[in-house]
């Protein structure tokens, strides 16, 4: 970034000097190119993103089964929203998942990757064994070997056993099925330990000098130096994996094989949404059940934004 | 900085050294024993794909102590098609997504990175906003587009929308590698008689390779693993790519049949897993790069 800084200072944004008078100023001829480098995302914004969003909002107030023309019916999906249990277990469900699984896997991402930092040998390698697993962890053939691992026969069972515990079926208790999903999404915490790790390489060492020279221990170094410094990113990576948790679906349904249950309790919201609109073809309602999850989302993040102020200090304060 | 007299800090700095020794030892330990830990359910998969079912379900341990190559057999004849079917299938779509993303995220990169337009403000704000926009909240409207047009059961919806650059994370980490590429050159080659078209596909475009190459490989990564809008848009078996064909593969086999099903995972796996390795760097830098702008 320190490259972008300078030669925006240097590069001055008249590069027409000393060329002979056109009759289309540069501002506006460089105006024309950037819409024909836009046209592409211009469209897709329009017919693939905003067109949809506003159709699937005009659709959250009718009934509408892709056979019929949609009827509009005010706020009855609302309403039937307020009655439906399922839809209240997926909000259960889905407000567990993310409220449980994004802090647990950022604490081990950034312990993580405060234990790599600093010079140790073999990073690289460290980094890449940690990493993986982010990168498989939203496949379906994960998924596959999670329905093993938890499984009354699994490998977890195996484990247990070893150690003289009597395992359980996992997946097929209800109370702990969600927890097996968690536990999967705190195995992927290798990219936000990653962003972390770069972040750590912006804490200049003068500090940890400074501390220990004053004697602080490693704990309070770490609480002092590495997480006030570290907060906005902390904050960066709690949004992102917030949201991303939010729209869990493929793990769920494997493990569930579509359903949702036991007795829906992997019922994820995303997966309801499913249900609802390619499997029972209710796209009105499930329409109205997205735009729910659409608010829902923006609220926490704008919550998230509002307490920030009192936890992320940015270098400036 | 060293205050103390000579000799008391020398043997100080000694054994604050030895600590120090001990200290890392202990790390690598920690480290290494939770990697294994994380990484054991994977290998295991690995193992057991040449075990018996029988032996699966009963073996925890990672020593390959049998050799049953009939699970890679069997299960690529399990299904409706061959398993390459699946993963021309995907691959179709993957290297179609590959290509559009390429294409259509460095062109609108390019012009938020170095032009003024009107807009230009506003434009990168949704920009960024729709990367967070959750999929499920267009998807119903979208299938509705794309019935229409009698694109479902055909690779369409999955590969145009990446051409037109809905794929707006790309865009991002893009722009964010352009603004670090210096202007010297973008201006050399104005004086040269370059117009904008010049500019981004003689300059622009060979320095950011790097860039185009992160989002290449995660364009991949994540395309092949994508499940919910094949899942949607792909109904027919024969277009099946090899998430969707791994999900039909679990609910058709009883519980008994975890051979087959674990050497299909791996073989699902495999392209990720040399990718990592392949790219591991770009993959490294390109999350860093955005992550901390």
């Amino acid at each position: 970034m320190a490259t972008a800084v300078k030669s925006r200072r240097s590069g001055p944004d008249a590069p027409e000097r000393g060329r002979p008078a056109r009759p289309v100023s540069p501002e506006r001829r460089q105006g024309r190119a950037a819409y024909v480098f836009l046209t592409p995302w211009l469209l897709g914004l329009c017919l693939v993103t905003a067109v949809p969003l506003g159709a699937s909002l005009y659709l959250a107030f009718t009934d509408y089964n892709i056979l019929s023309t949609p009827n509009f019916t005010g706020l009855d999906n609302f309403e039937r929203m307020l009655g439906d249990e399922r839809f209240w277990a997926a909000c259960a469900v889905t407000a567990r998942y993310v409220f449980v699984s994004v802090p647990l896997q950022l604490v081990f991402a950034l312990l993580l990757a405060v234990a790599l930092d600093r010079g140790l040998r073999g990073l690289a390698f460290y980094r890449g064994g940690f990493y993986l697993p982010s990168l498989l962890g939203s496949s379906v053939a994960i998924a596959i070997l999670w329905r093993e691992l938890f499984g009354h026969d699994g490998l977890v069972n195996d484990a247990l056993a070893f150690v003289g515990i009597e395992g359980q079926s996992w997946l097929q208790n209800p109370s702990t099925a969600l927890s097996t999903l968690i536990v999967l999404n705190v195995w992927t915490f290798g990219s936000p330990m990653v962003i972390f790790l770069a972040g750590l390489r912006q804490i200049p060492e003068q500090y940890y000098e400074a501390a220990r020279v004053d004697g602080a221990s490693r704990l309070r170094q770490f609480w002092h130096i590495t997480v006030p410094i570290l907060t906005p990113i902390i904050f960066f990576n709690l949004i992102l994996q917030t949201i991303g948790a939010f729209q869990t679906f493929t793990q769920a349904h494997v493990i569930s094989g579509g359903t949702g249950g036991p007795v829906d309790s992997t019922l994820f919201y995303t997966l309801y949404v499913y249900q609802q609109g390619f499997r029972d073809f209710d796209m009105g309602y499930a329409s109205a059940l997205a735009w729910v999850l659409l608010l829902v989302i923006g609220a926490v993040t704008a919550v998230h934004f509002v307490l920030s102020k009192y936890w992320v200090f940015y270098g400036d304060d | 900085m060293v205050t103390e007299t000579q000799p008391r800090g020398a043997a100080m700095r000694a054994a604050r050294r030895r600590r120090e020794h001990v200290r890392r030892l202990l790390t690598h330990l920690g480290l290494i024993a939770f990697g294994a830990l994380m990484l054991y359910p994977l290998l295991w998969m690995l193992v057991s794909s040449i075990r018996a079912t029988e032996q699966i379900l009963r073996d925890p341990s990672l020593l390959p102590n049998s050799f049953v190559w009939q699970n890679y057999t069997e299960g690529w004849v399990a299904l409706e098609h061959p398993f390459h079917h699946y993963l021309l299938n995907s691959g179709i779509v993957v290297a179609g997504s590959v290509v559009a993303n390429l294409l259509a995220c460095s062109m609108a990169a390019y012009a938020f990175a170095r032009l003024e337009f009107r807009g230009k403000r506003l434009f990168f704000a949704i920009m960024l906003a729709t990367i967070m926009l959750p999929v499920h909240v267009v998807i119903v409207p979208q299938y509705i587009l794309f019935s229409q047009l009698d694109w479902i059961n055909t690779f369409y919806p999955l590969i145009v929308p990446k051409l037109l650059a809905t794929d707006s994370f790309f865009i991002f980490l893009m722009v964010q590698f352009i603004r670090g590429l210096p202007r010297d050159l973008d201006e050399a080659a104005r004086i040269d008689g370059c117009g904008h078209i010049g500019i981004f596909v003689r300059i622009i475009l060979p320095l950011s390779v790097p860039a185009l190459a992160t989002t290449a490989i995660f364009t991949f990564i994540w395309t092949w693993n994508d499940f919910f809008t094949q899942l949607v848009f792909l109904t027919d078996p024969d277009l099946y790519t090899v998430p969707l064909a791994l999900r039909t593969f679990v609910d058709s086999t009883s519980q008994t049949s975890w051979g087959p099903l674990f050497a299909m995972s791996i073989v699902a796996l495999g392209p990720i897993f040399g990718f990592f390795l392949a790219g591991q760097r770009y993959l490294v830098k390109g999350i860093a790069t955005t992550g901390i702008k």
